[in-house]
């Protein structure tokens, strides 16, 4: 166990953060010798993985409990590893690496249904008829992802999704849709790879002419993503979609039992380890989805059987699992759903939509971890006075800042018009490192 | 009753009036949402319907389009591109090798109404438009409790009867029973996979079966939407009397007790419903639609009430299922409806073309809902036979890129992942190798379309799927059991037959790019694939194979033009 040593290489993170480390880390040894310092060279790319919690997550029941008040619930608040952040009782060891994770907790977003809650969160922008606007992971994937010319894989990972729409950014930049076994459908037989390059140069005979036929976009589309759909089926790079995998000129290893018990035997935790995996091989914008937040009736039962542990176990692995590996700081975690959910508990103890007033998680990314930006009243009903509103635009242009994208970055639609980046959104100042 | 909680819960879906509305207090640019109405305006449909022919009504009203933006239309399609759009739009599916050519020789000039005709008294007709109103009605990930066999029976039988469209809408919207009995109830089941008092089932319906977005209108008015707050309790106000019984059953092997057959029954609810202004003020709703009242006593059917009144014409406006059944086919053809999105319609989302959409409508009403005349109308106007290449003159046409349609050339549509499978059947011969019974045939293509289905988890049965021009799409196309099977040459596929027969080169490309494109190869594309060829030497017929891969893998024949 040279976990110390290993640490050590990036000595400065380390002593910033060496209170947090001590606290959780001696449980979880993610990292072993040969994997040390293929990561440090890959360390200066930035990525993100976002935690998508689909059907919109209780965040009163988690980041930001009312225990004095009859919207409280059955939860318990408990301190964290950040000194002043309290959150569920239910997220012990998530608890435990607060150190390095923030919650903004003044989210005010005003869609309060599931189509446009998502599509308002994950593009900055509501819905509109004429036009389509790019889900973040896309905007990524053209702004950071065309420039990673080593990368062979999509440089967006959506584990478990699929509803994000690349827009106007092209089909090239939508999300690769996987499941949580990294299990990636129809790969090419032995036959199918040898025959490949003679098929693809008729494939080109017969494309050329549709393509320069006056048809507009798409033929040409259809192009490019056969071209990476290529590019991903002859890569040594798919071996980070499968834990078992080990790859030493990318730095992977196959996972151990003991790494995939801590990221937790489920869905999420297996997204997330494998997203991992993924931002090890250079992948900037990975999505890792966890749904059955949409807890009308029963939701302090399921949260506390079923979604809290998951969820905290993935959490507090992600976290500590980069940190050790040095990675942490070029990685930024966004944790949210489509909404929060009412604080009044309904006659079926359950929690309806709410968009007025909720909260986010950020973490690492370099940003100043270890604190809760703005707050709910007593009740959890509305913004504080005195605290400033966020929108989902401000959380993005944060990930923008956080990644080096510029935030006054401009694109341009189909019809020429200009689209700010996060819709014109402003980086969150408390949250800059 | 918990009102609170409903009217948080804020179901606000698409509705573009909300758009509209953030849009302007935004002081975002609306000028991608304001479209100019193309056509002359003032004369009403109804003045002008005795003195012209539908069908030259139509074309006129397009035409009047192209003179207004000062835009020229594309020719007429070739026939084999005509021929390929017809069979995906009408059938589902490319035409085999001889349908292609049988058309394609065939001298008759009423040639292309005849293949209409004749694909409207089609099998593959009944199946496509089933596959279509399937997934509208209960999505392609069926949700619990809801059977997809039930749903299919009835939209096949309703198909191959051409039975009325306001009769299936009718039936749907008064269905009780159980689930494989009365096929029809699955629609109301799968609104109901929540407790949530019918909203589902109100906007979804809306939404469907009349083009009308209402979901934000639950919780509040619009400004721009016609509907009010209390129309939304109005319509929910009739399904109030729909309960969902899920009955179970002993499993004799295991002594368990396990799902058996779910159904809609009829349950008393008497007088108003209860909602919550913004205010805070409690509002009462009573069973009214369009200014009609129903009796909210004990006694009364309330959806057999709603469905007289929805099927009747309101003044002088042709019933609202007549025009949203019309935008939605119109917009199955040429890939636009009249408004964008194509349910959601009304006065805070002027069509594009009015009184185009009013007259169909109205004809479509007059006809008693007859399906297969509506569709007739469409395909054969003017502007379903142009071809898909714009020129300098209307490319500005574009309404990929937010312009309003002036459908002065066809419009790319990408195939449904259904269309794509039963085309590759086709290609492969599969279908005429007695593959099983017409439901083992649907299990199969069920079975593989479910690699592509993402479900969302939610109260509103959501879903999206992984399908349209993505790497997993890709990745099926080069690589997957379908694709291998197309290309294969075993006895009684495509390939082996054709290799089989005798015949030169050339023939033989000419037949390959016949059957996955619909069309003869030209001259220079019949010396490059005979170039590639060459290479092969002896093992000529990989060559072949290779070269149908690519024809089937190609960008011309995954999209619709």
């Amino acid at each position: 166990m040279s976990l110390w040593n290993n640490y050590g290489m990036n000595r400065r993170h380390f002593m910033q953060h060496m209170a947090t480390a001590a606290a959780t880390i001696p449980a979880m040894n993610f990292l072993s010798h040969v994997q040390a310092n293929a990561d440090v060279l890959k360390s200066s790319q930035k990525s993100c993985i976002l935690m998508w919690m689909g059907g919109g997550p209780p965040t009163i029941d988690i980041w930001d409990l009312k225990p004095e008040s009859k919207n409280g619930g059955e939860f318990k608040p408990i301190d964290t590893a950040a000194s002043g952040v309290q959150i569920s009782e239910h997220m012990p060891e998530t608890a435990k690496v607060f150190g390095d994770l923030s919650i903004v907790r003044s989210m005010s977003t005003r869609e309060a249904d599931h189509g446009r809650g998502r599509y308002y969160m994950q593009t900055s922008y509501v819905p509109n008829p004429t036009v389509v606007h790019p889900t973040f992971g896309s905007v990524v994937s053209y702004e950071i992802g065309r420039n990673r010319k080593a990368l062979e894989i999509p440089a967006f990972v959506s584990v478990d999704g699929g509803a994000g729409q690349a827009g106007f950014l092209g089909m090239t930049h939508a999300p690769f849709v996987v499941d949580n076994t990294g299990r990636i459908r129809n790969e090419p037989s032995e036959e199918g790879k040898q025959r490949l390059g003679a098929r693809l140069t008729m494939l080109e005979e017969i494309e050329s002419g549709f393509m320069n036929s006056r048809r507009g976009e798409l033929p040409k589309a259809h192009k490019d993503v056969y071209k990476n759909a290529v590019n991903l089926m002859t890569s040594n790079q798919m071996a980070a979609f499968d834990v078992s995998k080990t790859d030493p000129t990318l730095g992977l290893e196959a996972e151990s039992d003991a790494v995939r018990d801590a990221y937790g035997r489920n869905g999420f935790g297996q997204g997330l380890l494998m997203a991992r995996r993924l931002v090890q091989v250079g992948v900037p914008f990975v999505e890792v989805n966890m749904g059955g937040w949409d807890l009308h009736a029963g939701v302090f039962d399921t949260l506390k059987n079923q979604r809290l542990p998951q969820l905290d176990k993935g959490i507090a692995a992600i976290t500590a699992d980069l940190k050790q590996r040095g990675m942490l700081d070029n990685t930024v975690l966004v944790w949210m759903g489509e909404f929060g959910r009412t604080p009044r508990i309904n006659q079926d103890v359950g929690r309806d939509h709410w968009a007025a007033s909720w909260s986010v998680m950020m973490g690492g990314g370099g940003l100043k971890n270890g604190q809760a930006v703005g707050a709910t009243d007593k009740d959890g009903l509305q913004i504080a006075d005195g605290s400033k509103a966020y929108l989902p635009g401000d959380i993005w242009a944060t990930v923008a800042h956080a990644m080096g994208i510029p935030v006054n970055t401009v694109h341009t639609s189909k019809r020429g018009r200009p689209m700010k980046l996060a819709n014109g959104g402003t980086p969150i100042q408390e949250l800059l490192g | 009753m918990d009102l609170r909680t409903r009217i948080l819960r804020g179901v606000c879906s698409t509705a573009s009036a909300v758009m509209l509305l953030i849009l302007v207090s935004a002081g975002v640019s609306a000028d991608e949402s304001v479209v100019s109405k193309p056509g002359a305006g003032g004369e009403s449909a109804a003045g002008a319907a005795g003195d012209v022919s539908l069908s030259e009504f139509i074309d006129q009203q397009i035409r009047q389009g192209w003179t207004d933006n000062e835009i020229e239309a594309s020719p007429q399609a070739p026939d084999e591109e005509w021929v390929r759009r017809v069979y995906l739009d009408l059938v589902g599916r490319i035409p085999t090798l001889a349908e292609v050519r049988s058309f394609l020789d065939d001298k008759n000039p009423r040639k292309r109404s005849l293949l209409v005709d004749s694909l409207l008294e089609n099998e593959d007709y009944v199946r496509h438009f089933t596959t279509i109103w399937s997934n509208n009605s209960i999505g392609r990930a069926t949700p619990q409790r809801v059977s997809r066999i039930g749903m299919e029976k009835f939209y096949r039988e309703a198909f191959a009867k051409n039975r009325p469209w306001n009769e299936i809408v009718v039936d749907i919207v008064t269905a009780a029973g159980h689930y494989e009995e009365n096929g029809a109830v699955n629609y109301i089941l799968a609104q109901m996979q929540m407790p949530d008092e019918g909203v589902q089932l109100t906007a979804m319906t809306t939404r469907l079966f009349l083009g009308l977005q209402v979901q934000c209108t639950q919780c509040h008015n619009h400004p721009f939407n016609k509907w009010q707050q209390d129309q939304f309790w109005e319509f929910n106000s009739f399904f109030r009397q729909v309960r969902k019984e899920d009955h179970r059953k002993l499993d004799p092997k295991t002594g368990q007790m396990v799902d058996d057959y779910s159904e809609v029954v009829w349950q008393e609810f008497t007088g108003p419903v209860y909602f919550e202004k913004r205010s805070g003020m409690m509002q009462v709703a009573f069973p009214r639609f369009q200014g009609h009242e129903v009796d909210p006593g004990p006694g009364v059917d309330r959806r057999v009430e709603l469905a007289k009144l929805i099927t009747e014409p309101v003044e002088n406006e042709p019933p609202q299922i007549a025009q949203a059944m019309v935008n939605r086919m119109w917009s199955h053809f040429f890939g636009y409806g009249f408004t964008r999105p194509v349910d959601d319609m009304g006065p805070h989302n002027p069509p594009s073309h009015p009184e185009l959409l009013a007259r169909l409508s109205k004809e479509f009403a007059a006809s008693n809902y007859d399906v297969k005349q509506l569709i007739r109308w469409i395909v054969s106007t003017e502007a379903y036979q142009l071809t898909s290449q714009y020129g300098e003159k209307n490319k500005i046409d574009d309404p990929a890129a937010g312009e309003m349609p002036l459908f002065s050339h066809m419009y790319l549509k990408s195939m449904q992942a259904e269309q794509l499978y039963d085309s590759l059947i086709v290609a492969s011969n599969a279908h005429q190798s007695g593959n099983g019974s017409w439901s083992a045939q649907e299990d199969q293509r069920r079975r593989w379309m479910q690699q592509f289905v993402v479900a969302f988890d939610n109260d509103e049965n959501d879903e999206s799927t992984t399908f349209n021009g993505t790497i997993p799409q890709a990745l099926m196309m080069m690589n997957s059991e379908l694709i291998e099977k197309a290309c294969s040459v075993e006895r009684g596929s495509f390939l082996f037959e054709e290799m089989s027969k005798p015949g030169a080169d050339t023939q033989k490309i000419t037949d390959l790019y016949l059957a996955a494109l619909s069309r003869k190869p030209t001259k220079p594309e019949i010396s490059k694939m005979q170039k590639a060829l060459a290479k092969y030497g002896p093992a000529k017929l990989n060559g072949y194979q290779d070269m149908f891969w690519a024809l089937l893998n190609s960008n011309e024949f995954v999209f619709v033009h």
